[in-house]
């Protein structure tokens, strides 16, 4: 992976997540009044494919953009650095993807 | 003690001596009218401690040889009056470039900052010999507006020893040696434009870029480095469909 | 420690661009494991929900969506000066950023009240 490639996922997820952050954001601020129950952010998000898709891509983009950040900082503030850097970053993308997915299926699909 | 316009009253200058390894010492020098930190480095050689090794040219800010770090800044020391920097109480601490190796009290090895500039391939290849007509080129054309932003560098280092991620990160090849490519990625006579660019997006170049900005904040030409950094990740964005350079 | 060669706006920028952004990622997955409860039951959920109604999640939730909007803001800053045409230092971008910062911030902490 180039750097040249690794700056392109770095700043198209950063465009993707632009936006559903402020959606994401306007949520909070919006279902935060009176306190949070279960009940309230599963009644809005099971059964719901746009919430699905919402934030299956929410996920996916987090999980590519996270690593690529976290492998800038611990780069220029550590001494690791290379392959093993690079595999690691790739794995913990997998960890978010993966517990994201699991994350994602548990508020939409049905119980 | 406090400077007076008339030449009275001392400066208490604090100046790096040794290497890595060293401490501090400080000088009093007589503060005058017009005075830059030159002239008090200047003075302390002459005056206090032979010894003192330290680098300048010209004197007069073109050929950037008097960078050193005055009060934490990174600046061209002919160019920097006293007044503007040394405060009410007439305080100076005065200390190598950061972020090159230390060759003895204010002098610096340049080495690793030339080295990054061929590194980025900041060398013209040229298409045509003295035999052949001169390269028409429009001043107008973006492009050659783009290079001519940025070609009034003179090598002095002040941008690469006010860089954090110079300081952080040993490959990355530092404002300097970029905004060079930048100007040759941008001239349509270099007959390796790709090359340029290529070496350029390597890595440990434009991408390792967090556009603090400390390099515009402090070129003492008024350069743009970051300017020309963010136009070489456009370029290696476009490199990667095979359109960076024409 | 903060030498004056450092004392301006676009390296407190990247500050709190990189700070926010490590916070953030360090959060991720455990927002992602607290949702993941809701796979047990949505009972469970509702036990984190409740066991998370106190004042120090609350000014962790805070500081979190706090952080979001200054890594949004932060990021969208250095995007424009990599890709907008460049105006001198776009040091306003900083200030907006960190008043709607503030903003959301505040907001959030009115709501939960």
């Amino acid at each position: 992976m180039t750097p040249a490639r690794l700056y392109l996922l770095q700043r198209a997820t950063a465009l993707i997540l632009a936006p559903l952050v402020l959606v994401h954001l306007g949520l909070i601020l919006v279902a935060v009044e009176g306190g949070l129950t279960a009940a309230e952010i599963l009644g809005r998000t099971r059964g719901s494919v746009g919430w699905g898709a919402f934030y299956g891509l929410f996920v996916v983009a987090a999980a590519i953009h996270a690593p690529i950040g976290l492998r800038n900082v611990i780069h220029e503030h550590t001494a690791w650095r290379g392959r093993s850097l690079g595999v690691a970053m790739a794995m913990l993308g997998l960890l978010l993807a993966g517990l994201g997915a699991r994350a994602v299926i548990a508020v939409v699909a049905a119980p | 003690m406090t400077a007076s316009p008339d030449g009275q009253g001392c400066l208490s200058v604090e100046v790096w001596r040794g290497r890595d390894e060293g401490r501090f010492q400080t000088f009093a020098v007589p503060h005058r009218a017009n005075q830059t930190v030159l002239d008090v480095v200047t003075w302390i050689q002459r005056h206090a401690e032979p010894a003192l090794a330290y680098r300048f040219a010209c004197r007069v800010g073109v050929c950037g040889s008097c960078a050193m770090t005055v009060n934490g800044r990174p600046r061209w020391t002919c160019r920097t009056h006293v007044s503007k920097v040394a405060g009410a109480n007439g305080r100076l601490r005065i200390e190598p470039l950061r972020n090159l190796p230390r060759i003895k009290d204010l002098a610096v090895d340049l080495t690793p900052f030339f080295e990054k500039w061929q590194r980025a391939q900041g060398r013209f290849t040229p298409t045509r010999s003295r035999a052949e007509p001169l390269a028409p080129v429009s001043p107008e054309s973006p492009a050659r507006k783009a290079a001519d932003a940025g070609i009034e560098c003179i090598n002095c280092a002040v941008c690469y020893a006010a860089c954090d991620v110079v300081g952080w990160d040993p490959d990355y090849l530092g404002p300097a040696a970029l905004n060079r490519a930048w100007t040759l990625v941008n001239d349509e006579r270099d007959g390796d434009r790709r090359g340029v660019l290529r070496a350029a997006s390597a890595g440990g170049g434009c991408h390792s870029c967090h556009t603090h900005g400390s390099c515009v904040e402090h070129c003492p030409v008024g350069l743009n480095p970051t300017a020309g950094i963010a136009g070489l990740k456009r370029r290696s964005l476009l490199d990667l469909v095979g359109r960076g350079v024409p | 420690m903060i030498r004056p060669q450092h004392n301006y706006p676009g390296f407190w920028a990247f500050v709190a661009h990189r700070v926010s952004g490590v916070a953030l990622a360090l959060f991720l997955p455990l927002h992602f494991l607290a949702l993941g409860l809701a796979l047990e039951s949505d009972a469970a959920l509702d036990r984190f929900l409740a066991v998370a109604d106190n004042p120090v999640f609350r000014v962790a939730e805070w500081g979190l969506v706090t952080l979001l909007t200054i890594h949004l803001g932060a990021g969208l800053r250095v995007m424009a000066l990599e890709f907008l045409p460049w105006r001198d230092g776009r040091k306003g971008l900083i200030g907006l950023g960190a008043i709607a910062a503030v903003v959301v911030g505040t907001i959030f902490l009115l709501r939960i009240g």
